[in-house]
């Protein structure tokens, strides 16, 4: 796998490396691609793709109000807040 | 005999009579853990006064008669599953620090029995691993041999239930994460058909593969916890509402005419001989009892572990992008901008293997490529549903190893993804189709080590699974195991 592809890839995915583990990364890619690449043996033509396994459709409930977790609780966590809600630096 | 030796069903027999107290149990198998645990690191988080506290209540339940089965059993609780207000750290250095507001359904499950949560087992960050060697908190040793990996991702709980550090304990298996461990730590451990057990609260992984299961030290055990665990939730959308449990009630000793079958690609390349030697030879104990043992074949086992690779880094990747340092877990500090703050926050908040998998998950999403990796990840899964689907119209169950070889040394593969990921070959069909899956001891390999066999039946057939297990252990001579002695020595 290209340098930049992983350099693209870890864009996509937020993630930043040192240039030493980007080495290390495009090893590690090219080995499990190599490995994941197996699967182009198969003759899968035709073959429905299953996205899970129970064969259960669209499970849906009632769209009846609730209550929730209390405010409180969910800041409780915040690495940053105040009354109200979360900090984040600046977006604009 | 120690209080920390007795199965949970030995100790319910105890608590019940009043010969023994919720009390003591919990401070024997506090003990214990203090003893064994600077050898192991079985666990991240030990409540001490919590679980002293919960056990006074057992006490107050068992005078009254009241309490399930497990009320004041100990219990080692995964450290990616959900209590209230219990640092729960999924063994990564992005959750070091969170407190989740809420209980996961298992956890409320159990609390209603009167269990007692010992606390919460080390583990490989987020489940991604097979050998709790990538948690944030150090790696888990095998009791049977401090200088070998316990296996993983559940290793701490594996570790916990073999050493009597725990009597009985929750993982999860979205691959191998329960079985795997409990095959290398000499345990009993199950993943249920998908769907049996709620996922709510257990923090996501795999989405379509997870599952909590238990892990202990006798099969009737497994069935306890899950008389306690299964039951339906409209919180998980993919549980089964109509969910039977009675598990313990409907173990079955009768083999008789029951057909077997040996999926000879279990048995093949890769397999070290003394692991296929012991399980052919429990083939054999179900001969003796009746069974009827023939060779088969599941022709795409081969393929599973890359479709498993594939479809698990996928749903990862976008599962582990809720955390962005915002809401929860790890922020880093100083970012000038919210992107900065995200991407950092993610750096340095993952591991080396989370972020491998994030980074292969991304990939094979792409525009591009998901047709090639993701959209026939997901075509090769219907076939291997397919081929299982086949075998079990000719046999009631499969019996194969649960690990390919047994533990191997601390460092051995850390440094090679593709011989760690190898380690799930045995297991993670089983995940792709969604099947329960019971995992035993039947021997020991060199060095005394010990060996497992699985055993695989159709969805929604966890009685039957159990039933096979529970008659093997008892024609074995095995029943409970007696916990390792850490340090040195057998069980």
């Amino acid at each position: 796998m290209e340098r930049k592809q992983i350099e693209d890839l870890a864009k996509l995915a937020k993630l930043e490396f040192t240039p030493e583990e980007l080495d290390r990364f495009a090893g590690d890619m090219g080995d499990i691609l190599g490995f994941v690449d197996k699967l182009g043996e198969l003759d899968t033509k035709g073959v429905p793709p299953a996205a899970h396994v129970s064969g259960a459709v669209n499970v849906l409930r009632e769209d009846v109000p609730r209550p929730s977790v209390p405010r409180e609780d969910v800041l409780m966590g915040a690495p940053e807040r105040d009354e109200s809600g979360f900090i984040i630096p600046r977006v604009i | 005999m120690q209080l920390y030796e007795y199965t949970a069903h030995e100790l319910r027999s105890l608590l019940r009579s009043g010969e023994v107290s919720a009390a003591e149990t919990a401070e024997a198998l506090l003990d214990r853990i203090a003893g064994t645990d600077p050898q192991l690191n079985a666990y991240i988080t030990v409540l001490g006064d919590a679980a002293l506290e919960q056990a006074g209540e057992a006490d107050s339940l068992l005078k009254a008669g009241d309490g399930g089965a497990l009320c004041g059993v100990p219990v080692g609780i995964k450290d990616n599953i959900c209590i209230r207000g219990v640092r729960t750290t999924c063994a990564s250095r992005m959750l070091e620090n969170f407190s989740p507001p809420y209980d996961a359904n298992v956890i409320e499950l159990l609390r209603a029995q009167g269990s007692v949560f010992l606390g919460k087992c080390n583990m490989d960050e987020f489940a991604m691993g097979s050998s709790t060697e990538t948690s944030y908190f150090g790696p888990v040793r095998n009791p049977h041999d401090l200088s070998r990996v316990p296996g993983g991702s559940s290793g701490g709980s594996a570790a916990a239930v073999a050493a009597g550090s725990a009597v009985v304990a929750i993982g999860s298996d979205t691959g191998g994460s329960i079985r795997q461990p409990a095959s290398l730590c000499g345990v009993v451990g199950m993943k249920p058909t998908y769907g049996m057990v709620s996922r709510y609260g257990l923090v996501a992984f795999a989405s379509s593969l997870d599952q909590i299961g238990p892990l202990a030290r006798s099969v009737r055990d497994c069935a306890m916890v899950l008389d306690a665990i299964v039951k339906g939730d409209s919180r998980d959308t993919t549980s089964i509402m109509d969910a039977q449990d009675g598990f313990e009630a409907r173990l079955e000793t009768d083999m008789k005419g029951k057909r077997v079958g040996l999926p000879r690609e279990y048995f093949a390349q890769g397999v070290d001989e003394e692991v296929r030697d012991a399980v052919l030879e429990a083939a054999k104990t179900f001969e003796s009892m009746g069974a009827v043992c023939e060779e088969c074949s599941l022709p795409l086992a081969e393929y599973a572990l890359v479709a498993y690779y594939l479809v698990s880094s996928a749903e990862a990747s976008s599962n582990l992008a809720r955390y962005d340092g915002v809401r929860y877990g790890y922020r880093a500090h100083g970012a000038k901008d919210h992107e900065e703050m995200f991407v950092r926050s993610r750096s340095e908040g993952f591991g080396r293997e989370v972020k491998r998998r994030i980074m292969l998950g991304a990939y094979v999403l792409s525009a591009g490529y998901y047709d090639a990796y993701y959209k026939k990840a997901q075509q090769v899964r219907t076939l291997i549903m397919r081929d299982y689907a086949a075998l079990f119209n000719k046999y009631d169950f499969l019996l194969t190893p649960a690990s390919p070889t047994t533990a191997w040394k601390e460092g051995a593969r850390i440094d090679d993804p593709l011989r760690m990921y190898a380690a799930d070959m045995c297991t993670v069909p089983v995940n792709i189709a969604g099947l329960p899956a019971l995992v035993l001891p039947c021997g020991r390999g060199e060095g005394g080590l010990p060996i497992g066999m699985q055993i695989i039946g159709p969805a929604r057939s966890d009685a039957l699974v159990l039933g096979a297990g529970y008659a093997y252990e008892q024609a074995a001579g095995g029943g409970a195991l007696r916990p390792v002695e850490v340090g040195g020595g057998q069980g």
